[in-house]
């Protein structure tokens, strides 16, 4: 063809000039709103991430070589030889090696190097640094020169070292030299994947009886399938305190291994990721198509057959999805393991214990780190598998109805009977031990573990600012996610930010809670950070509850937002209408669904979440979720499980609530869908 | 028909578009004069919607200038150009009223709501659907529906009205009923109209003057007629109807040459013995011989050397006429399709295998380059 040379022709002809399209007000607006929105996920989630991965980075360190003093003797006039203070540690031995590493905080007082010291004495000290690098505090004034200063007695005694900062892997190699840390890596992989195995296969049979059998009750089943999202993933655990503990009922089916550790932050596990796995998989069965299986009896294949060769196939992205999303959700839950660990060391705690245990920042950051790496490539890979599952869909499939079998029916009614015991038992044990006196030996009713005021953890003040958080996180969440959503999907060009618009809006899924909350402490408690004043309010806690849960609610917004015909803001445009009109009058009405779906949804987090917002409460903002892990950290469990159950309740309300407003919403401002 | 006196409204000059590297339109120009319907024709992914979408400004061309009622507009975002346009989709807005869709445009304009009511019935008086103002969209049919859009589109009376694909998405029978109800309104509008259409009957019966695409550029601008009658490439003459291709070799400038058999032809360009393809429409080949004609009409055959004894190979009954494949050492290995009358086939006793005169009338047959069929 023609095509190069008239290309070429194209370029060499200066004269024409490429077309620049001048920007129209709505393209001024849309774009302004998109930075606007993009800044905030910078300044919530990239800015806080930084700081944590360059925290990672930082050591601190006493390098006493750095520093030289001079002594007087009692006149305060003659002065001895110029000396480190590292000769005179050597000498001394008062500081050992493991003392020289410290955090960003760490001081050495100096006068510990000098054993007769007195501040009553006239002897005068002199003291400098001996590179630019040293660095002390006189008082509160840093001193960086190498110029000698002279100093008496009593103010050398206010004389601290100051820690030099260095960037390097050193806090990285410290972490794998520590086998205490680094066994953790494995522990929370081993536990992720049996979990998985575990949560998968059990979800997958439990969404087969419901897809591909005619058993009775489905509606129920699935009803309860869905119930273990209403509570924070820390209540199985104690549950299975109340069961298997020291105190438990069914003690001995443990046949003396203990419940605290592996075994049972795999039960909890299973347990609160089982609902997430459920439905991908239940979505991917329901969507095959039923000429592959007639196909499959028209050429004589077995059930056995047709069901590796059919079924297995038809739903292997469903499976692969959720073996990844429920890995992903159990290596960086905090709740459970928190609970029911007991010494088995997992990552998400390691984290928590290294911050709030043992101060120990820069180390919290590695781990956080390490943390982060499993969980982004099971995130990517659950994105991939994702985007092919959308392909298998046909428009033209037909779908699948089973035919009654009574022997299947009743096995796998049987099968889901068990599923269903299994969680309603949870809920059930934690309502019961939250109702009695003293369990296990005062069973009697009684409400006074619904005292919450009488126990750490805030008492009822912290359930109002969870419901505060969940209403604040909904509506102010679901607000910008949505308009996000919208700029990102239907503003013209810009291709270049709205494709960085959209990486971001994607990333806070692969970012764990704990990493999240532990990078808003460094972001956000950083005095020189002009947002500090943010720190320890209620408005923190939903701007990272909002963060947290961004992506779910961005892919629903904009899922929604492409079902909608493409032409709508050219004809806006065409009618000389401003696009934020169209918007209100016709886009949020139209996606209302939706809309009322990613409320329900940030909502419902915002009531359970707890590795997020762990680090970032104040006393004036405990929250619900965390009053739980505080209580029962406090050995109150029972007001821990009454507190676990006041969320699902709550939740459940919500729920119900969403569904009212959804029918309502539909039947008012949706009369066009009917016909 | 255009009218030559009539002003340019819409020009577009030396348009070029890219898609990254692909090349989707090259170097377009053209005119479009005040209240003409211009129909954009030519297969899927020829530039015509990118032309269209252009004009609008929803994707600004690469390079070059529209100038719309003597205003540079090439630059404009779609806000600030002055057009109407309604979508293959319709793009009703699903959750207001018929009556608040069409009204849309015409809130914020400094009209009274009693204005806007008085408007908007007017309009839905216009496109026939006076009273279906309170219905939803979805609660109207494909061709009803299309109609609000249309009626939305004009609202605000703008100077250009852009039909994208209209058409497409509806039955064949609403289809041609909604064709001529769209002319009509145009005609008394007098808006001036671009439409895009892939369907050449759609734009044979609407078209005042149709432009024919093919691969980002203009092939042929005309009237209907003179786009079927008079195709200046062979991309045209198979696009717009059908269309016999033979090898031939140009003769003189008014004949062609199939091996020894020399024909007359309109005029042509071609050097003598330069390979070309023939070509003619199925429909333009006479029959002839007893009662080819109705009984009493001249059956004379009116150029000798264009004649000739072809066999039936092959018969097919498509209703309002015959197909027939006919066969001549002349033509190689070609068969060539003619379209005769129930009537003429009767008459003639054409079977499968029979023998037949036909004429190719020499100002129906053309030649075209050969080159042209390669690319």
């Amino acid at each position: 063809m023609t095509e190069t040379a008239t290309v070429s022709a194209i370029e060499s002809s200066e004269s024409k000039r490429v077309v620049r399209g001048k920007l129209s007000r709505d393209d001024i607006v849309m774009r302004g709103s998109m930075i606007v929105i993009g800044l905030y996920l910078v300044v919530t989630m990239v800015f806080p991430l930084y700081a944590m991965l360059s925290k990672s980075f930082s050591t601190y360190t006493f390098d006493l070589a750095a520093y030289e003093v001079q002594v007087s003797d009692e006149s305060g006039e003659n002065f001895s030889a110029p000396v480190t203070l590292l000769a005179l540690n050597e000498e001394l031995g008062v500081v050992s090696a493991s003392d020289l590493n410290a955090g960003s905080d760490g001081r050495i007082g100096v006068t510990q190097f000098f054993p007769d010291f007195s501040f009553r004495s006239p002897v005068n000290y002199r003291l400098r640094n001996t590179t630019d690098a040293g660095r002390f505090l006189v008082g509160s004034t840093l001193n960086q020169s190498v110029e000698w200063i002279e100093l008496d007695s009593n103010t050398f005694r206010r004389v601290q070292l100051r820690p030099v900062k260095e960037t390097g892997l050193g806090n990285f190699r410290t972490y794998f030299e520590t086998p205490a840390l680094s066994q953790s890596i494995m522990n929370s992989v081993i536990i992720a994947v049996i979990s998985t195995i575990i949560t998968v296969t059990l979800a997958f049979w439990f969404a087969y009886a419901l897809n591909r059998s005619c058993m009775r009750f489905k509606g129920f089943f699935r009803l309860v399938a869905m119930a273990p999202i209403l509570v924070p993933s820390l209540l199985p655990g104690i549950a299975l305190v109340y069961l298997f503990g020291n105190q438990g009922f069914l003690k001995e089916l443990l046949f003396g291994a203990s419940i605290y550790g592996p075994i049972g932050i795999v039960i909890g596990s299973v347990f609160f990721t089982f609902p997430h796995a459920f439905l991908i998989i239940s979505t991917a069965l329901s969507i095959s198509d039923a000429r592959l299986y007639e196909a499959s009896v028209v050429l004589r294949g077995s059930p056995w057959r047709t069901f590796w060769t059919v079924t297995i196939p038809g739903a292997r992205y469903g499976l692969v999805s959720a073996a990844f999303v429920v890995f992903n959700l159990v290596i960086t839950d905090f709740g459970l393991p928190k609970v029911i660990g007991g010494q088995f060391n997992v990552l998400a705690v390691d984290i928590y214990k290294q911050v709030i245990g043992q101060q120990n920042f820069e180390m919290g950051a590695v781990v956080s780190v390490v943390l982060v790496l499993p969980a982004i490539v099971a995130f990517a890979v659950d994105r991939l598998v994702q985007s092919k599952q959308v392909a298998l869909l046909s428009a033209r499939s037909v779908p699948y109805a089973p035919s009654p079998n009574a022997r299947l029916d009743w096995t796998l009614f049987a099968f889901s009977s068990l599923i269903a015991i299994f969680i309603l038992g949870i809920l059930g044990i934690c309502q019961f031990a939250a109702l009695v006196k003293f369990w296990p030996y005062d069973l009697s009713f009684s409400l006074n573990n619904y005292q919450f005021d009488r126990m750490d953890g805030g008492g009822w003040a912290s359930y109002l600012n969870s419901i505060k958080l969940g209403l604040l996180t909904a509506v102010v969440g679901t607000a910008v996610i949505f308009f996000g959503a919208y700029l990102v999907e239907k503003s013209n060009g810009f291709k270049t930010g709205r494709a960085i618009f959209q990486m971001f809006a994607m990333l806070p899924m692969a970012i764990p809670g704990m990493v999240l909350g532990l990078a808003y402490i460094f972001f956000f408690n950083n005095p020189d950070n002009p947002l500090h004043f943010l720190y320890g309010t209620l408005a923190i806690l939903v701007i990272c509850t909002v963060t947290h849960f961004y992506t779910v609610s961005h892919l629903t917004a904009t899922t929604a937002l492409q079902q909608m015909d493409r032409e709508f803001e050219a004809v806006s445009a065409s009618l000389k209408q401003p696009t934020l009109k169209l918007f209100t009058r016709v886009t949020v009405p139209v996606s209302l669904p939706a809309i009322l779906d990613i409320s329900i949804y940030l909502f419902i987090n915002a009531m359970t979440t707890v590795s997020a917002v762990v680090f970032l409460y104040s006393p004036k903002t405990s929250l619900a979720s965390i009053a739980v892990l505080n209580m029962d950290d406090a050995g109150d469990i029972a007001p821990a499980a009454a507190m676990g159950m006041m969320i699902f309740y709550t939740n459940a309300a919500a729920r119900i609530l969403h569904l009212i407003a959804s029918r309502g919403v539909l039947s008012r401002t949706q009369a066009w869908r009917r016909r | 028909m255009p009218d030559s006196n009539k002003r340019t409204y819409l020009e577009i000059k030396n348009l070029w578009k890219y898609f990254g590297k692909f090349l989707a339109l090259k170097d377009v120009s053209l005119e479009i004069k005040e209240g003409e319907l211009v129909c954009f024709l030519g297969p899927s992914g020829c530039g015509k919607t990118t032309l269209l979408r252009a004009i609008a400004g929803l994707d600004l061309q690469s390079q070059g200038t529209i100038t719309q009622g003597g205003a540079d507009i090439s630059n404009l975002p779609p806000s600030e150009r002055d057009f109407g346009i309604v979508f293959q989709s319709y793009a009703l807005f699903p959750n207001l009223t018929i009556k608040r869709n069409v009204a849309y445009g015409l809130e914020n304009t400094g009209r009274s709501k009693p204005e806007i009511a008085a408007r908007v019935s007017e309009l839905l008086t216009l496109v026939g659907l006076p009273d279906q103002g309170d219905k939803f969209p979805a609660q109207l049919s494909g061709g009803q529906q299309q109609r609000i859009a249309l009626a939305r589109a004009i609202a605000t009376n703008p100077g250009l009205l852009l039909l994208d694909e209209p058409l497409s998405a509806l039955d064949a029978k609403v289809r041609v009923h909604l064709r001529h109800e769209i002319k009509e309104l145009q005609r008394k509008l007098g808006v001036t109209t671009v439409m895009v259409t892939h369907d050449q009957e759609e734009a044979l019966a609407m078209a005042d003057r149709i432009v024919v695409m093919n691969h980002g550029v203009i092939e042929q601008v005309g009237t209907p007629t003179e786009i079927y009658r008079e195709p200046k490439t062979l991309f045209v003459a198979d696009f717009i109807g059908e269309m016999n291709q033979i090898p031939a070799i140009a003769g003189k400038s008014e004949r062609v040459k199939f091996v020894e058999s020399d024909m007359e032809s309109l005029p042509h360009a071609f050097a003598e013995g330069e390979d070309i393809i023939a070509a003619i429409r199925p429909n333009d080949i006479i029959p002839h011989g007893d009662g080819a004609r109705s009984p009493g009409a001249d059956d004379t055959v009116e150029t000798e050397a264009n004649a000739i004894k072809v066999t039936v190979s092959e018969m097919e009954f498509l209703g309002s006429f015959w197909r027939c494949r006919l066969q001549h050492p002349i033509f190689g290995g070609n068969e060539l399709i003619a379209d005769f009358s129930i009537n003429a086939v009767r008459r003639l006793e054409l079977a499968e295998g029979g023998d037949m005169l036909i004429e190719l009338p020499k100002g129906r047959l053309m030649a075209f380059s050969r080159m042209e069929q390669a690319a």
